[in-house]
């Protein structure tokens, strides 16, 4: 059976901070209390995201950190209870069939969780048999995984001393170790060096022509548009695209942006900008800088340079982007994913 | 429930146990040993403790090693993997509901602790003979006792593993542990504390003094000792009172 994955409404609303960057101290039996009558402070993570992925493709999460991405991951691997809405793997809810639901999925989590106290080859084996594979199936597939991976040499020693990459691989590794009809990774080249990157997005490639399916969170625009067939952007725990990467750059008016600086701009200024052949829209960002959605790029430059020549505006700083998604986000939020 | 997946679990904390043999040697018996040889050896040798000391001793002892040897067994590895480590991650993921996971680590500590009690007799017998004088009267009655005492210090490290943050592991032997061994009638009976009216009421409240008295019950029945039903209830009530707190607390460490 090839399963999907799907999400209707989903919200996740943290009374407290959510888990990764806790830090609060003391003694916690129990739920923890709020102090005095002050309300506790709500984080809304996740606030409304549907998502249809379909069996056996590859989709991506993209979006800055914070937007959301890690939560959806944990709710649809049965790590975080959603606030509302529903969560389903193929035909399973989520939260309702979390035992059925974990048979189907291998997670990568955005942080290492190898296990300590074993071997490289024991965390793939002991894995293995969690999931009730047989000693001869947990001794070949660990086998196999290891030289895929590149990690045969280093096989029989404790993780402890692995570098973040090796631990990076070796977590992939252990995911796919039951042969999950869905696999998670959540920012799975992070750290990664890039010929490391590409072995993993080789892998990722040849474990989806399988016929799985594969959802994978990034802030790498590269990334998403390298591997992915489908993605949705997120900020602010919300979908504000979703579609083909190849839709989805289309969907900037013109495609190309010049990000322009100023000495000092007007309001007339931005308007005479818009009037330049081939301008799409143009968005004054503060007193002087401007985004300029065009169809051409390099060509609309000595344009706007003359314009502003001829305004007595002094043209600080010009910087062009081609089609890209980068060129999505900024224009749905005002920032860059990378900042 | 899915029970390859407990016993693989259960076969992951056994090698875990087995490679770390030694350390764990060391680190459950020398204390309480170097204690039976300077309070059971020395001390009783020099006449500034009764021969009799030995006797009441050699329980308390087994009690200390099984509290501390579960304890540790289950609290220490979940206060790092749920915290620094995030390596619990792993079984959480595994077909299997969280709570059999939590269950799985009870009976793990459990067995350790079984282990270390019974290893720790012989032990001390070898450094207090002669004048050592055990009964057991009614071996399954000791079974059950020693079972009971097991469960508490896994499930006592299930409850305390799951609430506590790593860096107040300091804090959790200072502030729990070493009171609850002081004031749990380890190393004197309960009807020492006659003359502490108060304290011996107080002390009731101890889990401890049950898992103390109930192996003197059944060890040395021929010194006082607590009502060997009495020492049944309160391990049984410890026991759940633990395991529910200890659940809960694995749940809410669990999902977020």
């Amino acid at each position: 059976m090839v399963a999907g994955i799907r999400t209707r409404d989903l919200r996740k609303v943290y009374n407290s901070a959510p888990p990764v960057a806790a830090g609060t101290g003391g003694f916690s039996f129990g739920a923890p209390k709020a102090k005095g009558k002050q309300p506790r402070p709500e984080i809304v993570a996740l606030d409304g995201i549907s998502l249809d992925i379909l069996p056996g493709e590859i989709f991506c999460l993209l979006g800055p950190n914070g937007a959301g991405k890690s939560t959806t991951v944990g709710v649809l691997t049965t790590r975080v209870r959603p606030t509302g809405g529903q969560a389903f793997i193929g035909e399973y809810d989520v939260w309702q069939n979390q035992v059925a639901v974990k048979r189907l999925i291998g997670v990568v989590a955005q942080r290492p969780n190898l296990d300590f106290s074993l071997t490289a080859r024991e965390i793939l084996t002991f894995h293995g048999a969690y999931f009730g594979l047989s000693s001869q199936e947990r001794a070949k597939s660990a086998e196999a995984l290891l030289e895929r991976f590149k990690l045969t040499d280093r096989a029989d020693q404790m993780v402890r001393g692995f570098s973040g990459g090796m631990m990076q691989r070796l977590s992939i590794a252990r995911a796919m170790m039951h042969d999950p009809q869905v696999l998670f990774l959540d920012e799975p080249s992070a750290g990664l060096d890039p010929q490391t990157r590409l072995l993993l997005w080789e892998i990722v490639r040849e474990y989806n022509q399988s016929g799985k399916t594969i959802l994978l969170t990034t802030h790498n625009m590269e990334e998403a548009d390298a591997l992915c067939k489908r993605l949705a952007i997120i900020d602010h725990g919300r979908v504000i695209a979703h579609g083909t990467p190849q839709e989805l750059k289309s969907a900037v008016p013109g495609g190309y942006l010049l990000r322009l600086r100023f000495g000092l701009h007007s309001p007339d200024f931005l308007i005479r900008l818009q009037a330049l052949a081939g301008v799409r829209e143009v968005r004054g960002n503060d007193s002087n800088g401007a985004d300029v959605y065009a169809d051409r790029g390099g060509s609309l430059v000595a344009e706007v340079a003359a314009l502003a020549s001829g305004a007595g505006v002094e043209l600080c700083d010009v910087h062009i982007s081609e089609p890209s998604l980068e060129n999505l986000f900024l224009h749905h939020t005002g920032r860059s994913l990378r900042e | 429930m899915n029970w390859k997946a407990f016993l693989a679990m259960l076969a992951r904390d056994a090698h875990v146990a087995r490679r770390n043999f030694v350390a764990l040697l060391f680190q459950t018996f020398l204390q309480p040993l170097m204690f039976v040889f300077i309070f059971g050896r020395v001390m009783v040798g020099s006449g500034y403790m009764p021969p009799s000391y030995k006797s009441l001793l050699l329980p308390g002892i087994m009690a200390i090693c099984m509290v501390g040897t579960g304890i540790w067994a289950v609290a220490m590895p979940l206060i790092a993997e749920f915290q620094f480590t995030r390596e619990i991650e792993d079984r959480l993921l595994a077909p299997m509901e969280i709570s059999w996971l939590a269950i799985e680590k009870v009976v793990a500590g459990s067995l350790q602790a079984l282990a270390a009690g019974l290893m720790v007799i012989p032990a001390a017998w070898l450094l207090l003979r002669p004048g050592v004088d055990l009964h057991v009267p009614h071996p399954l009655l000791f079974a059950l006792v020693a079972i009971l005492v097991a469960l508490f210090s896994a499930t006592g490290g299930l409850a305390l593993g799951c609430s506590m943050q790593q860096t107040h592991i300091g804090l959790m032997f200072s502030l729990i542990v070493a009171p609850m061994i002081f004031f749990g009638c380890t190393y004197y009976p309960w009807s020492a504390l006659e003359k502490f009216p108060v304290l011996q009421k107080a002390v009731l409240v101890n889990p401890l003094v049950y898992a103390s008295e109930g192996l003197r019950a059944t060890m040395i029945p021929q010194f006082r000792h607590l009502p060997l039903l009495a020492v049944v209830v309160g391990l049984v009530f410890f026991n759940a009172l633990l395991l529910v707190t200890g659940l809960r607390n694995f749940h809410g460490k669990s999902v977020t």
